[in-house]
């Protein structure tokens, strides 16, 4: 259990791994950021099942990292505590060193308000509020800060470029939100999410209700998303981690199998569960 | 082999046949009983505007409303309408708000454990009989009123629309809850994710994606005081006068229909046969209610779907 990619082995950052194979996001990959998130000997609860045990691992700033795992295994119950959203979830707990850029998520003193800004979020299902585009767009910079009409305008203008909806919403940016397609409706809850300013994003199965096409313009835009944003994803699909992430980490009953380059998780795993799960084995 | 003996088809064949008549009886039932209602009042309202002390236009044009007097009788049912809404008026004042805003506590700050307790608990005042608000009303509320405003007299609108507010609370509150509860959890997970405190979710998410049903239960809320008997006969008084002072006394359609029934109108005469009149402008008054709300719960239905 030496190897860099062990979750028990040393907090090796995954950008100070030598360059493997030809990969899409291999500029970003060398680029040497301090990690966004830094996560050690993390545990965390339902009432008294343990959900999670022992996890640590980095999430590079600037990067995708891709959680992957069977049903069950607590990946997006981790992920829903880095922006704490198990705080509405009255039986959840959880222990050990969950660091955004420095700032304790699970102290006591943590403003929950302002970590959710920095952190923003996007569900399984899309979840448009009953407003109009605009005002979906504008809810959480609304939240924040106040702004005059032309900047608010300009924010959501610049939101939607970035979810690449825009140009498809631009004349109707009054209507309903639930008038969009599915796809669309994801693609503006990501500007919903970008529009309050976040500087990690997190995405749950984002993918799972959309049709394959729909399922393309979100990975494309999840790559150009990840020049900006910290991104993690959850995903059941793991074509998806491989083609989108740049970090994978394997989830398995609750504890972290195994974390690296996405390229070694999927070729040359170290651990034999993550090659059969990767393989098709089991999952 | 087999075990069991068929059924017989003729047997099945009849009891549903038995069945759907059952059912069919009692919908035509409720049904009939409505439209014999209605025939009713139309034909007793008919009769009125047959008498030659009212015509049409009074009714419906003129504001004095002098139904009993030996002298000289006046029909116009507008100071009725008044006391009728100022009476709603203030129920509403009461009512609604409260009645949101303890919805909202209870959907979304509310512990499970008090709202198990606090909604049976609010859900038994509505199963008060009215005559016990109205004595409430006569026996509570005017003297505190009084000992705040000597203005308050023995009778007055305000007291019996704070009873009647009482009245609807548990209706606002426990339908505008329903429809709370019943945006989905997705929306508020939206909300809390970009960071929303508990009160920008509610006022902000929740409540408008549940405007709808909330809106419906203020209309019927409305309706049932716009309705509301016991309580006006009690605590409102029996001066039938165009007034928007809430320390004033007045007579509202349905209290009126209440003295004229027992027994201070000889039967068959003009001032009888009025209160079907009366009773007919309610009932139409009530109905554009509860058609505005249907059309509201119909109109915003999709709101989150």
């Amino acid at each position: 259990m030496t190897s860099p990619n062990s979750s028990t082995g040393s907090h090796t950052h995954p950008a100070d791994l030598p360059p493997l194979a030809v990969h899409g996001h291999q500029t970003r990959a060398h680029a040497a950021h301090a990690p966004a998130v830094v996560v050690k000997n993390f545990n965390a609860w339902y009432g008294s099942f343990q959900a999670l045990t022992n996890l640590t691992l980095d999430i590079a700033a600037q990067r995708v990292t891709a959680f992957i795992g069977p049903s069950g295994c607590g990946k997006s119950t981790f992920l829903r505590w880095i922006n704490r959203m198990n705080d509405t979830i009255p039986s959840a707990r959880a222990e050990g060193t969950l660091r955004l850029r420095g700032d304790e998520v699970l102290a006591r003193d943590m403003d929950v308000v302002d970590l959710r800004r920095r952190v923003g979020m996007v569900f399984q299902k899309p979840n448009p509020f009953p407003k109009s585009i605009y005002d979906n767009v504008a809810f959480g910079p609304r939240l924040h800060r106040v702004y005059s009409k032309s900047d608010l305008d300009m924010l959501v203008e610049q939101s939607l470029r970035q979810a690449a909806l825009w140009n498809e919403v631009k004349d109707r940016l009054r209507a309903s939100a639930l008038g969009l397609s599915g796809g669309q409706q994801q693609r503006l809850c990501i500007a919903r999410a970008i529009a309050a300013g976040p500087e990690l994003l997190l995405m749950d199965e984002p993918c799972s209700a959309l049709d394959p096409k729909s399922t393309l313009a979100i990975e494309e835009l999840i790559e150009q998303l990840a020049e900006r944003y910290t991104i993690v994803i959850v995903t059941h699909n793991l074509q998806q981690a491989a083609r989108v992430s740049d970090t994978t980490a394997f989830f398995y009953e609750g504890k972290l199998i195994e974390w690296g380059e996405t390229e070694v998780i999927f070729t040359k795993p170290a651990n034999r569960q993550t090659e059969d799960y990767v393989t098709g084995r089991f999952g | 082999m087999s075990f069991g003996r068929a059924r017989s088809k003729r047997v099945r064949l009849w009891s549903e046949r038995a069945i759907r008549w059952t059912l069919f009886g009692a919908s035509f039932f409720s049904v009939f009983v409505t439209f014999a209602i209605l025939v009713v009042l139309a034909r007793e309202s008919f009769l009125f505007f047959g008498f030659d002390e009212v015509s049409v236009w009074e009714f419906f044009a003129t504001a004095q409303w002098n139904p009993l007097l030996g002298g000289e009788q006046h029909f116009g049912i507008w100071p009725l309408i008044c006391g009728t809404m100022l009476v709603t008026v203030i129920a509403a004042c009461f009512a609604l708000p409260i009645g949101l805003t303890a919805a909202v506590f209870l959907s979304e700050y509310a512990r499970p454990r008090t709202r198990a307790i606090l909604k049976p608990a609010l859900e038994v005042l509505a199963g008060i009989p009215t005559v016990v608000y109205g004595f409430f009303a006569l026996t509570t509320i005017t003297p505190f009123l009084h000992s705040i405003a000597p203005r308050f007299g023995n009778y007055n609108a305000m007291s019996a629309g704070l009873a009647i507010g009482i009245m609807i609370l548990p209706i606002v509150c426990s339908l505008s809850e329903d429809a709370l509860r019943s945006v989905p959890r997705s929306l508020r997970d939206g909300a809390y994710a970009l960071g929303g405190t508990k009160f920008d979710v509610s006022v902000k998410v929740v409540i408008p994606a549940a405007l709808s049903g909330i809106v419906a239960s203020f209309l019927l809320a409305m309706s049932r005081a716009i309705g509301e008997t016991m309580i006006v006969a009690l605590a409102a008084g029996g001066i039938a006068q165009m007034t928007a002072e809430p320390w004033a006394e007045v007579q509202t359609m349905t209290a009126y229909m209440v003295q004229i029934f027992l027994g201070d109108a000889p039967a068959n005469g003009v001032e009888y046969a009025s209160s079907y009149a009366v009773a007919a402008v309610l009932f139409v008054i009530t109905l554009c209610f509860t058609l505005l709300g249907r059309y509201i719960l119909k109109r915003f239905r999709e709101e989150y779907e």
